[in-house]
């Protein structure tokens, strides 16, 4: 065997192996996400109306138009919105979820297993649902009706936007269908805290309750917290199913609580099929998350270091 | 350990009044979080005329079994073939991804190679930018091969998921090197140590992370809504969507419909429940 073969080879044909081992799958990674991305970045230079190989070089211009499109920016905001309240609210109920399954004595499977169980429902199936009945418009909708024995009038939750009823609708969705996961997340981290720490916090004094959560718990749930966090961040970037099941309808989508992928949608794949200028949001939109999700490991790692 | 401290009898009565509160607030939520459940039963099986009456009713009047044949003879809804479609691709992209990813972990785990580091950040870097992000891109790839409202468009593009990779080589670092020794010593190279000693060794990582594939498979939208634009291409989920979206609607039909798509998905998650919240755990140890 020539030695340039063998070198190739590696030892026990260890070069060999690794690539067959490791090799379908990369080439698979980089045809079906690189090379879609460095494509996209190419198209976004030019005019590609219905054209995957575009000749009209515009240079910026698709930027610029993407970025001065108020559409854009708007969606921009509803994704900032959406963030600020999804994340937190998740956080909260789901560590509290989860704090108050742990401590059970009995039924605890059984509660686990209702709050768990949304996670197999689709957005699909539960903006139907939501739609359809509970936060249904007209007078048959369980909101409504409940309301009504109350007295007070029939709200039209999605199409209501003074008040801006139609985000109670939207986050309660994905309340109740994520929710469960990061529970599930928290009860593990929970059971890897060990024991003898309370023992030790309960011997410096420290009461069960607020001061045991504050001093030992919580810190203790640092490594699922961040992990918690920065799944919620990215999931709600990555929010369209239920902001298309429930305000799209045969007329199109409403102009208000448009996230970017629903603005890249019917931009990109819409009536006009313009995708340079779908590929120009999609590159800005992949940029602001690789910031992101960079910006919140250094934030948590630098965090750590303070300990 | 209270019992020690304190006015016993205050102490202790301030505990049970706290833990009773507590178990009062859990079957509260619980009953909330089991409301959407209802609903799709109590609709699913309602007449279209008890749903849309001005009393609510709790119960359906007389349970419609029949909306469920009615369902499948609807020539407007093509549910049959929706749910054989998204079956094959739940389970195809299940096995694809399964091997896929699990060689691609084992791999960088156990093989050593002089530039396993680089391409496992190449592997990572994917991950900064989530496949929802770049729909677009991908639409217009998928486009180019002539893929779209086909099987291969459907399935192929969402095998390689650097998730399962990922979860996979944390996985075989943790896994006991003797074995693998042992297999070494009676001459099984890489790949036969591998199926007959590693995989055999780590059905509970498989499951979990076979599960929570088959689950985000059946339940994906934003994917099979951009390539399945053919009638026949359509999966469960778009199916769903666009009868929800439509001018006129059948609201007793489209909770039953619902409820046929989640019952398979159920049925899995309860019997499989074990490995799937040992998927989601899985998932969560990543930093």
């Amino acid at each position: 065997m020539a030695p340039v073969v063998r070198k190739l080879l590696g030892p026990q044909n260890r070069n060999l192996w690794f690539w067959v081992f490791v090799g379908p799958f990369a080439i698979g990674l980089t045809l079906f996400t690189y090379v879609p991305l460095c494509w996209s970045v190419y198209l976004s230079f030019f005019d590609a109306h219905n054209t995957v190989s575009p000749t009209d070089f515009v240079g910026l211009d698709n930027y610029t138009a993407m970025l001065g499109d108020d559409a854009f920016t708007d969606s921009l905001v509803t994704f900032g919105l959406f963030t600020a309240f999804i994340v937190p609210a998740t956080f909260v109920l789901s560590l509290s979820l989860a704090l108050m399954v742990n401590r059970l004595r009995w039924a605890q499977a059984f509660f686990r297993s209702v709050f768990f169980l949304p996670v197999a429902c689709s957005y699909v199936v539960a903006a139907l649902i939501w739609k359809m009945s509970l936060f249904s418009g007209v007078r048959f909708g369980l909101v409504n009706t409940v309301l009504g024995w109350f007295g007070v009038d029939q709200i039209a939750w999605l199409s209501t936007t003074d008040p801006p009823w139609y985000w109670l609708v939207i986050v309660t969705v994905r309340l109740w269908l994520q929710t469960g996961f990061y529970m599930v997340l928290f009860l593990a981290g929970l059971q890897r805290i060990p024991p003898l720490l309370y023992e030790a916090a309960a011997v410096d004094g420290a009461r069960p309750g607020w001061q045991t959560f504050r001093y030992v718990t919580f810190p203790q749930l640092r490594a699922t917290s961040v992990a918690v966090v920065l799944l919620l961040v990215i999931n709600a970037f990555q929010a369209f199913d239920e902001f298309y099941n429930l305000l799209s309808d045969a007329r199109g989508y409403p102009p208000y609580a448009r996230p970017p992928l629903v603005y890249l949608y019917y931009t990109a794949l819409g009536q006009e099929q313009n995708l340079g200028l779908g590929s120009a949001g999609a590159v800005i939109l992949a940029l602001i998350i690789a910031l992101v999700t960079v910006a919140q490991a250094r934030f948590f790692r630098l965090g750590r270091k303070e300990d | 350990m209270d019992r020690r401290r304190g006015p016993v009898d205050m102490h202790d009565g301030l505990v049970r009044v706290g833990r009773a509160l507590r178990l009062v607030l859990l079957i509260v939520l619980a009953l909330l979080f089991l409301i959407p459940f209802y609903l799709l039963v109590r609709n699913g099986l309602s007449r279209e005329a008890d749903i849309t009456a001005a009393d609510w009713t709790f119960f359906p009047r007389d349970i419609q079994w029949s909306n469920i044949t009615e369902l499948f003879q609807d020539p407007d809804v093509p549910m049959a073939r929706a749910l054989l479609n998204s079956s094959l691709i739940a389970v195809a992209t299940t096995v694809g991804t399964l091997l896929l990813a699990s060689l691609a972990g084992y791999g960088l785990a156990r093989i050593p190679y002089r530039y396993a580091g680089v391409v496992f950040y190449w592997i990572l870097g994917t991950l900064m930018v989530p496949a929802a992000v770049t729909f677009v891109p991908s639409f217009v790839l998928v486009s180019s091969l002539g893929w779209v409202s086909t099987m291969r468009g459907l399935v192929v593009p969402t095998l390689f998921s650097a998730f399962a990779a990922f979860i996979f080589r944390q996985y075989f670092l943790g896994f006991p090197r003797e074995l693998e020794d042992a297999a070494r010593v009676d001459g099984l190279g890489y790949w036969r140590t591998y199926w007959r000693v590693v995989v055999p060794n780590s059905r509970p990582v498989f499951a979990a992370v076979g599960t929570i594939v088959f689950i985000g498979a059946w339940n994906s939208f934003l994917w099979p809504l951009v390539i399945g634009q053919d009638r026949n291409a359509w999966t469960v989920q778009v199916a769903l969507s666009t009868f929800n979206t439509a001018q006129t609607v059948r609201v007793h039909e489209l909770f039953v419909a619902s409820a046929v798509s989640i019952l398979p998905l159920l049925l899995v998650f309860l019997l499989l429940q074990r490995h799937i919240v040992a998927g989601v755990e899985r998932s969560g140890i990543d930093d």
